[in-house]
C-alpha cells in the first residue's frame, strides 16, 4: 500500500469538517466513516477556535489543513506557514483557486506555491486539475502526492472525466493519487478505487445527505469495495456476448 | 495608533504584536498571526513593532474541506 509522506492511512478516506448540521453530527459522521484524516482551515478568530480544536483533537484522526479560498501564491504561502505553527503539522492541502466560479484551481501560481511549500520542508497535497502536464509540474516542484478533482467543489458530480483520470492513474503508478472534490455519491468513490486510485477526500456530499453519518457510512463500504476490487485484477470488458455457463453437455431440446 | 486587525479599523495603545495579541485576549489561544500578509511565528511576536496602518491577521482553527 503506497504510504502518504511515509504516514499509511489505516481508511483512505479524508473526509472534511464543514457545512455539517451540528459539531454532533459531525463526530458521528467521523465515527461511522472511519475516516483516517480530517481537513480542516484557519479563519479570523472569533472565539469558536478553540472548541472546534478540542472536537477534532477528539476525532482521533490525522490533520490536513487547507488554504481553502487563498487566490494567490503570497496567500497560499502564508496560510500554509501558519497552519504549520497552528496543527504542528507539515502537510497542508494545497488549494490556490483560479476561478470563482468553478472554484478550479490556478494551475501556474500552484505549481509555484507547491515550490516554495516543498522547499521551505511543507508536506504538499495539492488540489489540482486532472491536466497530465500539471500533474508533472507539480511532482517536479516536490509533491509526493497528487489530489486531482473528480469534479468542481461543492457539485456532487462525480468523476467527470474518466479519461484524464485513468491517464493519471497509469502514469504515475508510485504517487499515491487521492480524487478530491466533487463526488456526491459513494458509487463514485467505489470507481475511482476501482481504477486505482489511492484515496478519497469528501467533504460536501457526506455534510449536506439527509442523513451525514449514514453517508459517511455508505462512502466507507463503498472506499473498501472499490480497493478491494481493484486488489482483484477485475476482468477486462468485451464487446460481444460470451456464455458463462457451459455450452458442452445441453441437453438436445429442438 | 489605527491599525488593521482581522479586518476591522481599531484604535490601539500596544506597541508589539505580542502586546497586541494579550490586549485582544488570544493570548492562551490556539492561533497564528500574519502583519501586512507575512507570517510571524509565534517567538516573534514580540519583536514586531505595530505601525499606523498595520494589517494584522489572527487566526485560529475552523473547518474546512
Amino acid at each position: 500500500m503506497k504510504t502518504f509522506y511515509g504516514v499509511s492511512l489505516p481508511n483512505p478516506l479524508m473526509l472534511g469538517t464543514a457545512q455539517y448540521p451540528s459539531p454532533a453530527i459531525l463526530a458521528e459522521a467521523f465515527r461511522a466513516s472511519n475516516a483516517s484524516v480530517a481537513t480542516v482551515s484557519l479563519r479570523r478568530e472569533k472565539g469558536a477556535g478553540h472548541d472546534f480544536w478540542r472536537l477534532i483533537q477528539d476525532l482521533g484522526v490525522r490533520v490536513l489543513p487547507n488554504t481553502a479560498g487563498c487566490h494567490t501564491v503570497k496567500e497560499a504561502v502564508t496560510t500554509a506557514q501558519m497552519a504549520r505553527e497552528v496543527f504542528e503539522t507539515n502537510w497542508i492541502k494545497l488549494e490556490v483557486i483560479g476561478h470563482t466560479d468553478t472554484l478550479q484551481p490556478d494551475p501556474f501560481a500552484l505549481v509555484e506555491a507547491a515550490q516554495i511549500l516543498a522547499e521551505d520542508g511543507f508536506e504538499v497535497f495539492p488540489y489540482t486539475t486532472d491536466d497530465l502536464v500539471v500533474a508533472e509540474r507539480l511532482v517536479e516542484a516536490g509533491c509526493q502526492v497528487l489530489m486531482p478533482w473528480g469534479a468542481p467543489i461543492g457539485s456532487g458530480l462525480g468523476l467527470s472525466n474518466v479519461y484524464a483520470l485513468r491517464t493519471l492513474r497509469a502514469h504515475f503508478p508510485d504517487i499515491p493519487l487521492v480524487i478530491d472534490a466533487g463526488l456526491g455519491l459513494p458509487s463514485q468513490a467505489a470507481a475511482a478505487m476501482e481504477m486505482g486510485y489511492d484515496g478519497i477526500l469528501l467533504n460536501t456530499a457526506v455534510a449536506k445527505a439527509g442523513d451525514p453519518p449514514a453517508m459517511a457510512r455508505a462512502f466507507a463500504l463503498a472506499i473498501e469495495a472499490g480497493a478491494l476490487a481493484h486488489g482483484a485484477d477485475p476482468m477486462e470488458p468485451r464487446d460481444m456476448a460470451a456464455p458463462s455457463t457451459p455450452v458442452v453437455g445441453k441437453a438436445w431440446l429442438a | 495608533m489605527k491599525i488593521i486587525l482581522n479586518g476591522e479599523p481599531r484604535d490601539v495603545a500596544v506597541q508589539t504584536l505580542a502586546a497586541l495579541v494579550d490586549d485582544a485576549g488570544f493570548s492562551e489561544r490556539k492561533i497564528a498571526t500574519a502583519v501586512n500578509g507575512d507570517f510571524v511565528p509565534a517567538p516573534a511576536r514580540q519583536d514586531i513593532e505595530l505601525s499606523e496602518g498595520d494589517r494584522i491577521e489572527i487566526v485560529s482553527p475552523m473547518q474546512g474541506g
